[in-house]
């Protein structure tokens, strides 16, 4: 009988032997319970994270979604790391439906602000607690690594162990005396070797052992070499199935009309001036939506736009961009919420020799994939069959209960490629109206939201304004500061338990816990809700607090008579990773060596989910204002590296990204609709536009960090300084797009 | 009714003349390897070769392009070894992947007309969107492929 088990945690630290970690771990109910249904006898299934074929194959069950980051290979290698198998055999499958692929890590680093590690006693306890009640199978948070960089190691050598056990066994020799190694397992004296494939189906019916020794760090043969990515050859040929790919026989096509404004309701609609449109099938209701099907999306989408609806437009058709912008201004003078403080701010502020102060805005953001929104569903009598390219699988599988009525054991959920996730798709908003959809037609149906309808009906990253101070001291350092900060509150709307227990920490991350040694801080945060929905944007709340941040702490550089980088530098006495990180990127960039006219050099460092990162960006403002991002430095220390080519990748990506809100990016809100529709009007930065990007890691061995997100927030702030050092003005607002300069 | 050549396959289709040639190609057709980013001609993710020609397909009818023929990323070569592909692995560009079709198939013309593009002609040339950033690789891959 196969018996896989999940090694949930580490639990306890047992000893240790020769270099090696000897890790203790117990098996979890829900691996027991997905044990009973997802491991027939002979599949070589050993545990919730692999199985390995007769063929010799190892196939790696990967619960994290692939949205780019390249998770469906450094995953595996942490899993082949341990097993010792032949990495050429190594295939990836989607996997869920097994309480083993339930992040609770991320959901306890998102609860506790990345605090999740430190905590301990009774907080510890309580968080840890709450994260695993409240997890889910959900990418994010730049927490693949970090959440399985044990467990997956763990998952493999106990599979080595269960087929060295098997040889062992089968040849009833000592098991000390046999190897595994490059995919089988051999013993020396009998001369006798035996495949993976071939023990696999007697290992799996071996007790997996309680303990298992990991590889000291100078033994990975995989672990910190770049691997190339298994996802690739798909990808550069047409081959790799993204949601929108997804063809059950039989498919129709719906296009979504959502309502314009957010938060209306569908009143009325005339079905019947499209029915006779051709290929159309069906005009289906929703409540705030119409979806109509055909045979093909066009045709859909033909129809959808060309039907007569009348919405509800409800309260929030008052609503524009400069209203909420005024809202979230007059909300600085209201009373908040303490987020962060220390020493008195307040007292040492008033005794300054010098005060300076300023206000900063950043606008709301959409996600824009490059796969729009979409979700195919097939209704039957028997439950429901997903195809869904989607962060968030076990919220998309209760989705879908939900809306077909059934149970969740009665939805298939196949997890896609996803075309960009970046938080869009930790949303689970085109689940629950595909199901909707199918159910009404009867057929299987694809709902394909059109680029507008996936730009108008997002969940934006907030819009925010902040109010900084500081106190600079007769050396030009700074003694105190202040920073307010007052925005829409992501978590009220995704789990607004955790807002009676503080401030969000969505709002404030990246504002607090600054590695700056200011002796007196205090930050406040005021929520403002509006009608816009929030939510997670790559990086969260570190996309605009880092940018205030950084930019500001250029302006107390600048008031004081201090160079950015040393001012920086200095204040860094005590946090010497940040300044490693630092030193390197000014370093790599020429800091200080001269620059011609027009053009400036800008610094930021951010520490997020886990990583170091200081970029340096060399800008060009030429006649007219036109800003041209050069050449960006970038260097990062995100712990033990697992793959160093996807954090060169990652790195390479969140700077482009950051930049293109930086440059460009603005959500605008008019009578409760979002202006921007497409990518004519929510420009993207191109090749043309990008710079000569360089990225330096720092050799570490500390646990790894994040790499997904943490490149994104540093680059504005670091633009934004440049622009300053080449022409003086500073850039209190974004984008820099607009604004004038000369 | 429009025929179209495709991939060197002729299609006869039960779809209106102004319907865009993507859509033809994805729901008719049902080649999925050609993606719909923006419908307006703005991302390239929908790129595809008439007569050689990089053409955006969401942005050009079906009727316009009948007779002519039409390359598709799945018919770009039969196992990935034209050598924007060979160059796209060696250069590891992509990330999420969605726009890397039509990266790949503008790419492919533009080497196939300008076999040694300068960086200008790079710039002018390849304006497709890539959200996750894989632009720096891009520009890394054509020199690859570019040298081939």
């Amino acid at each position: 009988m196969t018996k896989p088990i999940a090694l949930d945690r580490r639990q306890v630290l047992t000893g240790a032997a020769a270099g090696a970690l000897v890790l203790g771990f117990s098996l979890t109910r829900g691996a027991r319970e997905a044990a009973a249904q997802g491991a027939a006898a002979g599949d070589g299934k050993l545990n919730a994270w692999l199985r390995i074929g007769s063929d010799d194959s190892v196939t790696i069950l990967v619960g994290q979604s692939e949205m780019g980051q390249g998770v469906y290979t450094s995953l595996p290698m942490l899993v082949a790391e341990e097993l010792e198998c032949d990495w050429s055999k190594i295939k990836v499958e989607p996997a869920s439906g097994d309480d083993a692929y339930r992040n609770v890590y991320a959901v306890r680093d998102m609860l506790t602000a990345g605090h999740g590690e430190e905590l301990s006693g009774v907080k510890g306890w309580a968080y840890g607690g709450m994260a695993k009640m409240f997890s889910e199978q959900l990418t994010g948070g730049s927490t693949s690594i970090r959440g399985h960089f044990d467990r997956l190691r763990e998952a493999g050598a106990a599979a080595r162990e269960m087929l060295r056990a098997a040889a062992a066994k089968q040849w009833s020799v000592p098991l000390g005396e046999c190897e595994a190694r490059d995919g089988q397992v051999s013993h020396t004296k009998s001369n006798r070797v035996a495949t993976y494939g071939a023990l696999a189906a007697a290992a799996a019916a071996i007790e997996p052992p309680k303990n298992v020794l990991l590889k000291p760090p100078s033994a990975w043969r995989l672990i910190g070499k770049p691997v190339t990515r298994l996802d690739l050859p798909a990808k550069v040929t047409g081959r790799a199935g993204f949601g929108i790919d997804a063809r059950p026989p039989g498919m129709l096509f719906a296009a979504m009309r959502n309502c314009p404004v957010f938060g209306g309701k569908l009143k009325s609609y005339d079905a019947a001036k499209v029915e006779k449109m051709p290929g159309v099938k069906a005009v289906v209701a929703l409540d705030d939506a119409v979806a109509v099907v055909a045979d093909n999306s066009w045709r859909a989408r033909q129809a959808a736009e060309a039907l007569p609806v009348v919405w509800d437009e409800g309260e929030a058709a008052r609503t524009g961009t400069d209203d909420l912008f005024a809202q979230f201004k007059a909300a600085l003078s209201e009373a908040g919420e303490k987020a962060y403080a220390v020493g008195d701010a307040d007292a040492t502020m008033a005794a300054a020799p010098k005060m300076i102060a300023a206000e900063y805005r950043v606008p709301f953001l959409a996600h824009a994939t490059m796969e729009p929104m979409n979700c195919t569903a097939h209704v039957t009598a028997d439950g429901v069959e997903i195809w869904a390219a989607t962060q968030v699988q076990t919220r998309a599988v209760k989705q879908a209960a939900e809306a077909a009525g059934v149970s969740e054991s009665k939805v298939k959920l196949h997890t896609t490629m996803l075309g960009g996730g970046f938080g869009r798709r930790a949303e689970f908003d085109t689940i629950g109206p595909a199901v909707r959809v199918s159910k009404a037609v009867g057929k299987p149906v694809q709902l394909l939201w059109s680029r507008e309808e996936d730009m108008r009906h997002d969940f934006y990253r907030p819009g925010a304004v902040g109010r900084l101070e500081a106190g600079i001291g007769a050396d030009g350092m700074p003694v105190a500061w202040r920073h307010r900060i007052a925005s829409p509150s992501i978590m009220t709307r995704v789990f607004k338990p955790v807002t009676w227990m503080g401030p969000d920490q969505t709002s404030v991350e990246g504002a607090i816990e600054m590695p700056y040694g200011i002796k007196n801080q205090r930050i406040d945060y005021v929520t403002r809700n509006t009608p816009v929905p929030v939510g997670f944007w790559r990086s969260v709340g570190n996309s605009q607090n880092a940018y205030i941040k950084e930019c500001f702490l250029d302006e107390v550089a600048a008031a004081g008579g201090k160079d950015p980088l040393e001012l920086r530098r200095a204040l860094l006495a005590d946090a010497p990773r940040h300044r490693a990180v630092l030193d390197l990127a000014a370093e790599k960039a020429g800091w200080g060596t001269p620059l011609p006219k027009g053009r400036g050099r800008g610094v930021a460092l951010h520490r997020s989910f886990g990583s170091i990162v200081a970029e340096i960006a060399d800008v060009e403002v030429g006649a007219g204002g036109v800003v041209k991002v050069l050449r960006v430095v970038c260097a990062v220390d995100c712990g033990t590296v697992v793959n160093p080519d996807t954090v060169v990748a990652q790195m390479q990506g969140g700077i482009v990204f950051g930049l293109t809100a930086a440059l460009y990016g603005s959500i605008g809100v008019d009578k409760g609709r979002v202006v921007e529709g497409n990518f004519d009007t929510y420009r993207m930065v191109r090749l043309a536009e990008t710079p000569a990007i360089e990225v330096y890691i720092v050799p570490s061995e500390t646990a790894p960090g994040g790499v997904g997100e943490p490149s994104v927030p540093p680059i504005a702030p670091a633009v934004v300084n440049a622009i300053f050092a080449a022409t003086g003005k500073r850039l209190r607002s974004l984008p820099i797009a607009g604004q004038t300069l000369v | 009714m429009v025929t179209l050549q495709v991939n060197g396959q002729s299609h006869k289709l039960d779809i209106e003349d102004e319907t865009p040639l993507l859509w033809a190609i994805r729901d008719v057709i049902g080649l999925t390897g050609t993606k719909y980013g923006c419908g307006i001609a703005q991302c390239g993710a929908c790129t595809v070769h008439v007569d050689g020609e990089a053409i955006r397909s969401c942005s050009v009818s079906a009727a316009a392009v009948a007779g002519k023929e039409i390359v598709t990323i799945e018919a770009l070569s039969e196992d990935g070894s034209h050598p924007v592909q060979k160059a796209w692995i060696a250069a590891q560009v992509p990330q999420c992947g969605y726009c890397q079709s039509g990266m790949v198939m503008a790419v492919a013309a533009l080497l196939k007309q300008t076999p040694k593009p300068t960086d200008d002609q790079v710039a002018d040339a390849i304006s497709n969107i890539c959200r996750c950033g894989t632009y720096q690789r891009v520009r890394e891959a054509i020199r690859l492929a570019g040298a081939a």
